[in-house]
């Protein structure tokens, strides 16, 4: 690891102006990822802004229709919550599949969804559910927060306050792990929503995570999984790599997608 | 059986320390004055080193020195070694090719070290590490054994043109030949046994510390034998005089095999301690590891097995290529050869076995001993093999290896071994019974009905452990012995130290060596301790692997306390005043024959320091003694590990649904140890079979470089484990043991992909069997099956 400052930001301002004006500036949040890269010093940031003591910035809320969870509030919060089992059963399973104890018990909804890793949970339930990120600036649909493989709509001084998830009506997650990894190989976060259907897809992209129109559209018409059969995902687009070809990840996608419809119907 | 005597399931000593965080392995010492080191290793799998530039590096804050392979070669430091001496078929030695502690003039791997910094932290030595300016000249690479013979292939050493280290044989071409002509049957199978990264918990780690008033080193070391350690690096790097050497190997967490060796690290830490004058440490870190450790395995095989009438086997061969990785490391040429092809004939009565083996340079990290190291890649040979055979023949796989199982000891293959007990059938006849094979059929069925395929896989494996008598493996090329030595030192009231030869890194020794004492003693195990790991402590001793500290190592203590008792019965003669051959000793108690006359161990033994009872002339006092043990053959653990599966088609994942292990170990010391020794093994296995991979690009980049992504094992992917044994007693040892370590790594990949075979009924499918894989194999075998 270089050399960094620390800074323990107090409060959202006081990060907000030192993600602005301090160079270099990296958020910390549950440091999973940011830690181990600047362990191997893959990644240098020269300054450390330090979320962990800003107040309000983790915690799970129902709030009329929308299941509103804390940028700071760790994975493992998220999947032992009553009111998001209650709420939304697929976000607490989710959660719960997310690498290992230590990691769940460290990371966070926003760390995650701010890194966007084409390999990670969070962001497919964000699409499917068609979550609110709530920043520091703004409101973003998870449509337009995730642009492309470890990038978001984020601005550099803009941090995610709080992500709002929509009660769907039926969800469940599907998640073929990385045996090394326990990234997803394949993750597909199925929502049936009052006025929508949307089929999630991450680990498999080569632009991250991303929907599934044809999916979506012959859920619409039936939401069962035999409402599938014969459609799939070309595997022109998809990663390859020593876990798992492009067709293999196309075919998973497939797989992975009816038992998240069968596991939503029960 | 007493509570902690030979037999009994004791709790073990050594945990205590262990899980209350008090253990001492090597990064827990620090030495006054300690410095850091931290290696540069090469980015390149086959690089010429045109120059290094290490100016600035040297002005970096807190930097002691920078040092390169011309600042070892201007120092005169030796090569490293590989010290088992194997000759081609047409009798020409193996071309082992120098390797320098740090790269001079050329890098052969990625990780290849090029240069070190020695610093006052670790940050500042990474730092100034940056600083270094290597260049390099970058070179074609070739990663995969089979082709880096080729015409045209880089060539990697001078000395081994094509990059071909040996091409030994072993068996009777002409007798194989002979039986493949007539043979009503022949199976034939190609099979890749893949690379492993041995990923011991404690990463290696050394401190080098010279002392200017004595000129003696001190080497604290993660390794599994010190002494050998201390002789190859005095004999042959000729770092020190061997007196003026001492290494110590503190608690040491795991080695399988990768802390046998003799690394360019801990030379570097010895040599750097004397350059700066002040104690060098280097802790490798997790991902340093994958470049820096040994790797394991990595085989290409073709091989047959040819079958007379009604599934009689008449005779073996195989032809296999074995990656020994860029440099020759400390044992890398005894592994597919003496330790491979002489398991070849598996629990079989084979006529005829030939096998080749071709050893090979590539530009990969070196390739060493691995848990099992060599019998795991024969036994999956054999074991797959036999399987295939069976299903060709359509006849069942218990039937085919009970036919051809040897039935009558000692017996002697045609590969050299000369098998000396054991009951093959009983163990498989156990392990069928507890498996439940009968109601297979039924529990297959059930699993169609759910969509999955499930596959029921033998794996009868042996294997050769022990390493030993001395004078055998010298005849095969070894450059050791491979005996053990032991001291056992009585104190005057009674309790006892046991100083051995082997090394404790996992095994347990501090419990098992001291069940040993207190049966033999009848004294309590709390006042038993063992010693070892320390050449100022220890004399010599052969370290531990190859299952064989218990049938090597212990004997040798048993030969030492047959001399103590033997002595203790003499100071008894003199106490009670009796004739000595009237003195019986049992249970703690030495007795007169005949009379009521008895005293104590610790009587005895206070006797035997104050020494008042006899004269200088009658008897010495004290009470010590020395014994080395070499044994008259390696020992022969056997037995049947059944492993039934469950595949999602759809998916391709394998789910291990049961699995039974009977192992025939002869006479076992302490069941829960062993128990535990097995669950590992299987779990290495199944980690080889499933998930485990070393993957090179053509580049020589390593891409499963760190847990990212290379799978290691995990709690879950393994059922509950049932564990039985038979015992057939070694009867080349004291104790009757044959060893445990290995058995699980060695028997379980062959069980585990004959049960996906079987249940997705194809034989095209390599190891590791990861989901894609099986999928894939599925898809190409039947579409339908595969199809969502």
């Amino acid at each position: 690891m270089y050399n960094f400052t620390y800074h323990r930001a107090s409060g959202l301002r006081q990060a907000t102006n030192l993600l602005g004006k301090l160079d270099e500036a990296k958020l910390l949040a549950g440091g999973q990822t940011l830690l181990p890269t600047m362990k191997q010093r893959l990644a240098a940031p020269a300054n450390l802004v330090d979320l962990n003591k800003v107040e309000g910035l983790s915690g799970i809320e129902l709030q009329g229709r929308a299941l509103v969870i804390g940028a700071m509030t760790r994975h493992a919060e998220v999947a032992s919550s009553p009111v998001v089992q209650q709420a939304i059963p697929a976000l607490a399973h989710l959660a719960g599949l997310i690498g290992d104890p230590a990691v769940r018990h460290m990371g966070t909804l926003g760390g995650s969804v701010a890194n966007n890793d084409p390999n990670a949970d969070y962001p497919a339930a964000c699409l499917a559910l068609a979550a609110t990120i709530i920043t520091t600036k703004r409101k973003l649909i998870a449509d337009e927060f995730f642009t492309g493989l470890f990038e978001t709509a984020l601005m550099p001084d803009e941090i995610v306050v709080k992500v709002s998830f929509p009660l769907p009506k039926k969800a469940a997650y599907e998640k073929f792990r990385n045996p090394a990894s326990r990234y997803a190989l394949v993750g597909v976060f199925v929502a049936k929503r009052p006025s929508e259907i949307r089929v999630a897809v991450t680990g498999a992209g080569t632009s991250g995570v991303f929907r599934v129109p044809a999916f979506e559209e012959a859920l619409k018409k039936r939401f069962s999984p035999k409402a599938l059969d014969g459609l799939g995902v070309p595997a022109d687009g998809m990663s390859s790599d020593i876990h798992g070809g492009a067709e293999y990840r196309a075919h998973l996608v497939g797989v992975m997608a009816k038992r998240a419809v069968a596991a939503a119907m029960e | 059986m007493s509570a902690t005597g030979i037999g009994a399931a004791v709790r073990r000593k050594e945990d205590y320390r262990f899980i209350t965080g008090k253990g001492q392995y090597t990064d827990d010492i620090s030495r006054p004055g300690q410095t850091h080191i931290h290696f540069l290793r090469s980015p390149h799998a086959h690089a010429k080193i045109t120059s290094i530039d290490t100016a600035s590096a040297k002005t970096m804050p807190g930097v002691l020195a920078v040092l390169t392979g011309a600042d070892l070669a201007g120092d005169k430091i030796g090569n490293l070694i590989c010290g088992w001496m194997i000759h081609s078929k047409d009798g020409t030695p193996m071309k082992m090719a120098p390797h320098p502690a740090i790269a001079h003039g050329k890098a052969c791997y990625a990780g290849d070290p090029v240069a070190v910094v020695i610093a006052e932290t670790l940050g500042q030595a990474r730092d100034a590490a940056e600083k270094i300016e290597v260049d390099y000249e970058v070179l074609p690479a070739v990663v995969d054994p089979a082709k880096t013979q080729e015409a045209g292939a880089p060539q990697i050493h001078e000395v081994a043109p094509q990059n071909t280290i040996f091409q030994w044989h072993l068996g009777e071409a002409a007798a194989v030949d002979a039986a493949f002509a007539s043979a009503k049957h022949v199976t034939k199978l190609d099979i890749v046994n893949n690379r492993l990264v041995p990923n011991a918990m404690e990463p290696r780690a050394a401190i080098g510390e010279y002392d200017s008033g004595t000129q003696n080193f001190t080497l604290w070391n993660t390794t599994q034998n010190p002494h050998v350690a201390r002789l190859v690096i005095a004999a042959f790097v000729g770092m020190a005089p061997e007196h003026k050497l001492r290494v110590i190997a503190p608690d040491v967490g795991g080695g399988f095999g990768s802390k046998i060796f003799i690394y360019p690290e801990e030379v570097v830490c010895l040599w750097a301690s004397k350059k700066v004058g002040r104690p060098v440490k280097w802790v490798c870190e997790r991902a340093e590891a994958f470049l820096a450790d040994a790797h394991g395995r990595d085989h290409v095989t073709h091989a047959e097995l040819a079958f007379g009438e009604g599934g009689k086997m008449t005779a073996l061969r195989a032809k296999t290529i074995a990656n020994l990785g860029a440099y020759m490391s400390t044992f890398s040429s005894s592994i597919p050869t003496y330790l491979y092809a002489t398991l070849l004939s598996g629990q079989y009565d084979l006529p005829a076995i030939y096998c080749e083996v071709d050893a090979v340079y590539t530009n990969t990290v070196p390739v060493d001993a691995y848990r099992g190291a060599g019998r795991p890649e024969a036994t999956f040979v054999v074991e797959r093999l036999v399987e295939v055979a069976a299903r060709e023949l359509h006849m069942d796989p218990v039937e085919l290896r009970r036919k051809n199982f040897v039935k009558s000891f000692p017996h002697q293959t045609p590969v050299i071994m000369n098998y000396d007990v054991g009951d093959y059938d009983a163990s498989m006849r156990k392990a069928m019974e507890i498996a439940d094979v009968n109601g297979f059929a039924a529990r297959r069925r059930e699993a169609e009905k759910r969509g999955k395929l499930r596959g029921l896989g033998y794996s009868t494996y042996i294997e050769a452990c022990g390493i030993a008598p001395s004078q055998a493996v010298g005849s095969l090329g070894a450059g050791v012995g491979l005996w053990e030595s032991a001291e056992v030192r009585v104190n005057p009231t009674g309790s006892v130290e046991v100083l051995t030869g082997s090394h404790s890194h996992g095994q347990g020794h501090e419990t098992t060596f001291a069940q040993l004492v207190s049966e033999r003693l009848g004294i309590p195990i709390e006042n038993v301790s063992i010693v070892h790991g320390d050449t100022d402590k220890v004399q010599f001793g052969m370290g531990t692997y190859g299952s064989r500290s218990g049938a090597v190592g212990m004997s040798a203590i048993v030969k030492a306390l047959e001399k103590v008792e033997a002595k203790a019965k003499k100071v008894a003669s003199h106490l009670m005043e009796a004739a000595e051959s009237d003195i019986v000793f049992k249970d703690g108690q030495f007795t007169v024959a005949g009379t009521d006359k008895s005293a104590a161990w610790a009587d005895v033994a206070l006797h035997a320091y104050i020494a008042h009872k006899f004269t200088g002339a009658q008897l010495e006092p004290g009470l010590k003694e020395g014994a080395f043990y070499d044994p008259t053959n390696f020992t022969f653990p056997a037995g049947c590990h059944i492993c039934e599966v469950e595949i999602d088609p759809e998916t391709g994942s394998t789910t291990i649904v049961g699995w039974t292990a009977v192992d025939d170990f002869g006479t076992i010391i302490n069941p829960m140890i062993v128990e535990g020794q097995v669950h590992g093994g299987i779990a290495q296995g199944v980690g080889q079979a499933l998930m485990e991979n070393a993957v090179y690009d053509k580049d020589g980049q390593l891409m499963s470089g760190s847990f990212m992504d290379y799978s290691m094992p995990r709690a879950e992917n393994l059922p509950p484990l049932k564990i039985d044994t038979t015992v057939t007693p070694c009867p080349g040892n004291p104790l009757g043991i044959k060893g445990c370590g290995e058995a699980g790594a060695i028997a379980a990949p062959a069980a585990v992909i004959n049960a996906i075979t079987d249940a997705i009924r194809t034989e095209n499918l390599a190891m590791p069997a990861t989901a894609p894989a099986v999928w894939a194999a599925v898809r190409a075998a039947a579409p339908a099956l595969a199809a969502e």
